[in-house]
C-alpha cells in the first residue's frame, strides 16, 4: 500500500494548487499525477508518485549519497582488515 | 538516473554485505516496519546477504493486514446494498472478512470497483449521481493525506453522495507498542520510508530515546536497505540510539508539510484496533467535526469490532514479528494465496505472502 514509484514530470497544467497536475513518465508509461503535495515540483524533476498523489520531488543531490556511504564504509573495514 | 535500478546494483550489494560483516561482533535483532521493505528483502534475497549474527523481524506495516475483518464485512455489506458503489483500492479486494472477501462479493453481483486514486472515487460519484458512491480508504500516513483529499474535492465540488469507510493506522503508536511489549526483542528499527516522506522523523526521536533503539529512515530498494541495516547496525555496535535517515532523497526531518496539513484538516488521531494485534491507543484516524458527514459509518451503520485472538490464523504474531509465516502449520497447506487464512497470506505487502511467493522451494520443502 506504501508503495511510491519514482517518475520524471514532462509537463504541468494548472494552477490552482489542490488540482495542480503533472504528466508523469514512469519508464514508459504516462500517468497524470496531482501535485498538491508537491508545489515545487517542475518540469524535469523527478517525483514520488503514490496513489496518483506526488508525496516528494527527489532530491538529485541527496540520492547519490548511498554510493558515498558505501565507499566510505567500505574503506573503513579495510582499514579495520588493516590493522595488525 | 532512474531512481531505482541504479539501487538494485549487485556488485554494490554485495560491498555493502562486507562492509556490515566487518562491523558485526555480536547476534542483533532488526525489524524493518513497512510490508514493502519485507517484500522486497525476500525478493532480493538481501537477507541472504547478511552474516548469521544479524536477524531481521517483519514488521506491523502492512495496512490491508491490519484492517479488523468487521470493516471487510461493512464493505461487503454496502456494495451489496441497493444503489451504492463501493470502490476500493486493489489490493483490498482478497482480504478475507469474516464471511468471505470483496472480490466474491463482486463476482456475486455487487457493486464493487477498482480506483487507483482515491479522485476516481469522487469522480464516479459525480458521474452516478443517484447512487451511494463509498471510498473504502485504508492506509497508513503516506496514503492518508491523498484519501484526505478526496474528501476536501467532495465538499469543494458539493458532491453529497461521496462518503470514506476508514481504516487508517498510524506507525509510531505501533512501534511503541512492540517496545512496550513484555520479552520485546527487537534491538533496532528500519523505519518506513514512505510513511516519513509525508510525517518526517521527529515523532521517532522521544521512542529512539526513551526505548535505547536505534532508528533508522529507511528506503525500499536493496542498497537502501542494506545501507539502513549498516547504519542500524553501526549505532548498536558503538551503543548510540537516535534517530537516523538514510532515505534523505525523499524524507526530511519535517517531512510534507502540505500533505501533513489536509491530513489535519480531514483526519484527527484517535484510538484503533489492528487486525490479529489488538488496541493501540491513538494509533488510528477518526474524521474531524468539519469531515464527519463524509464518514461512511454515519451513513451506514458503525463497524463493531470483535476480539478476534482466538482466531486461527497467527497473523498477529507474524505482525509483531514474534513469528516467521514458516513457524505456521496452516502455511502452505490449510493456507494459501488461494484459499487464505488470513490477509498476510494475500495482500502485496503481507509477509506470509511474500514466504510463498519467493522462498516456496525451501518453505515447501520445511512443511512437509
Amino acid at each position: 500500500m506504501c508503495l511510491a514509484v519514482p517518475g520524471r514530470i514532462l509537463s504541468l497544467t494548472g494552477d490552482d494548487p489542490l488540482t495542480r497536475l503533472g504528466r508523469v513518465d514512469f519508464g514508459g508509461i504516462v500517468k497524470e499525477i496531482n501535485l498538491a503535495f508537491a508545489p515545487q515540483a517542475r518540469v524535469g524533476d523527478h517525483v514520488l508518485a503514490h496513489v496518483g498523489f506526488a508525496i516528494a520531488v527527489i532530491d538529485e543531490t541527496e540520492a547519490t549519497r548511498v554510493f558515498d556511504y558505501l565507499r566510505d564504509a567500505g574503506d573503513s573495514v579495510s582499514e579495520e582488515r588493516d590493522r595488525p | 538516473m532512474n531512481f531505482r535500478d541504479e539501487y538494485r546494483d549487485a556488485d554494490a550489494a554485495r560491498r555493502f554485505a562486507n562492509a556490515i560483516r566487518g562491523i558485526v561482533t555480536r547476534p542483533w535483532t532488526l525489524m524493518e516496519v513497512c510490508g514493502g521493505q519485507t517484500h522486497a528483502i525476500l525478493r532480493f534475497g538481501v537477507d541472504r546477504l547478511l552474516p548469521p549474527e544479524v536477524s531481521l523481524l517483519h514488521g506491523p506495516g502492512c495496512p490491508v493486514c491490519v484492517t479488523p475483518a468487521e470493516y471487510i464485512d461493512k464493505a461487503i455489506e454496502i456494495a451489496s446494498s441497493r444503489n451504492t458503489i463501493l470502490c476500493s483500492f486493489g489490493d483490498m479486494l482478497r482480504a478475507p472478512g469474516t464471511k468471505g472477501d470483496l472480490f466474491a462479493a463482486k463476482s456475486r453481483g455487487a457493486n464493487v470497483r477498482i480506483v487507483y486514486s482515491p479522485l476516481d472515487a469522487v469522480t464516479i460519484a459525480q458521474a452516478e449521481p443517484d447512487r451511494d458512491v463509498v471510498f473504502f480508504a485504508i492506509g497508513f500516513e503516506t496514503t492518508a493525506p491523498a484519501n484526505a483529499m478526496a474528501a476536501i474535492h467532495a465538499k469543494q465540488s458539493g458532491v453529497n453522495n461521496f462518503s470514506m469507510l476508514s481504516s487508517h493506522a498510524l506507525v509510531p503508536p505501533a512501534i511503541r507498542s512492540l517496545l512496550e511489549a513484555p520479552g520485546a526483542r527487537v534491538q533496532g528499527f528500519l523505519a518506513a520510508g514512505h510513511v516519513c516522506t509525508v510525517m518526517g522523523y521527529r515523532e521517532y526521536e522521544p521512542i529512539a530515546e526513551r526505548f535505547g533503539v536505534p532508528i533508522v529512515v529507511t528506503g525500499f530498494e536493496p542498497l537502501d536497505i542494506l545501507q539502513g541495516v549498516y547504519m542500524c547496525l553501526r549505532q548498536l555496535e558503538d551503543g548510540r540510539a537516535v534517530v537516523e535517515n538514510q532515505y534523505s532523497r525523499a524524507v526530511r526531518r519535517d517531512g510534507n508539510e502540505a500533505a501533513r496539513r489536509v491530513m489535519r484538516e480531514v483526519f484527527q488521531v484517535a484510538p484503533r484496533r489492528w487486525r490479529g494485534v489488538g488496541d493501540i491507543p491513538e494509533s488510528g484516524l477518526s474524521f474531524t467535526e468539519a469531515y464527519a458527514d463524509f464518514d461512511a459509518e454515519r451513513r451506514f451503520g458503525a463497524v463493531m469490532t470483535r476480539d478476534d485472538a482466538a482466531d486461527l490464523c497467527i497473523a498477529g504474531q507474524v505482525l509483531r514479528g514474534d513469528r516467521k509465516p514458516t513457524d505456521c502449520p496452516a502455511f502452505g497447506k490449510s493456507c494459501t494465496p488461494e484459499r487464505p487464512l488470513g490477509v498476510t497470506m494475500v495482500s502485496n505487502e503481507g509477509a506470509c505472502a511474500a514466504y510463498y511467493r519467493y522462498r516456496s522451494l525451501e518453505t515447501m520443502d520445511a512443511a512437509q
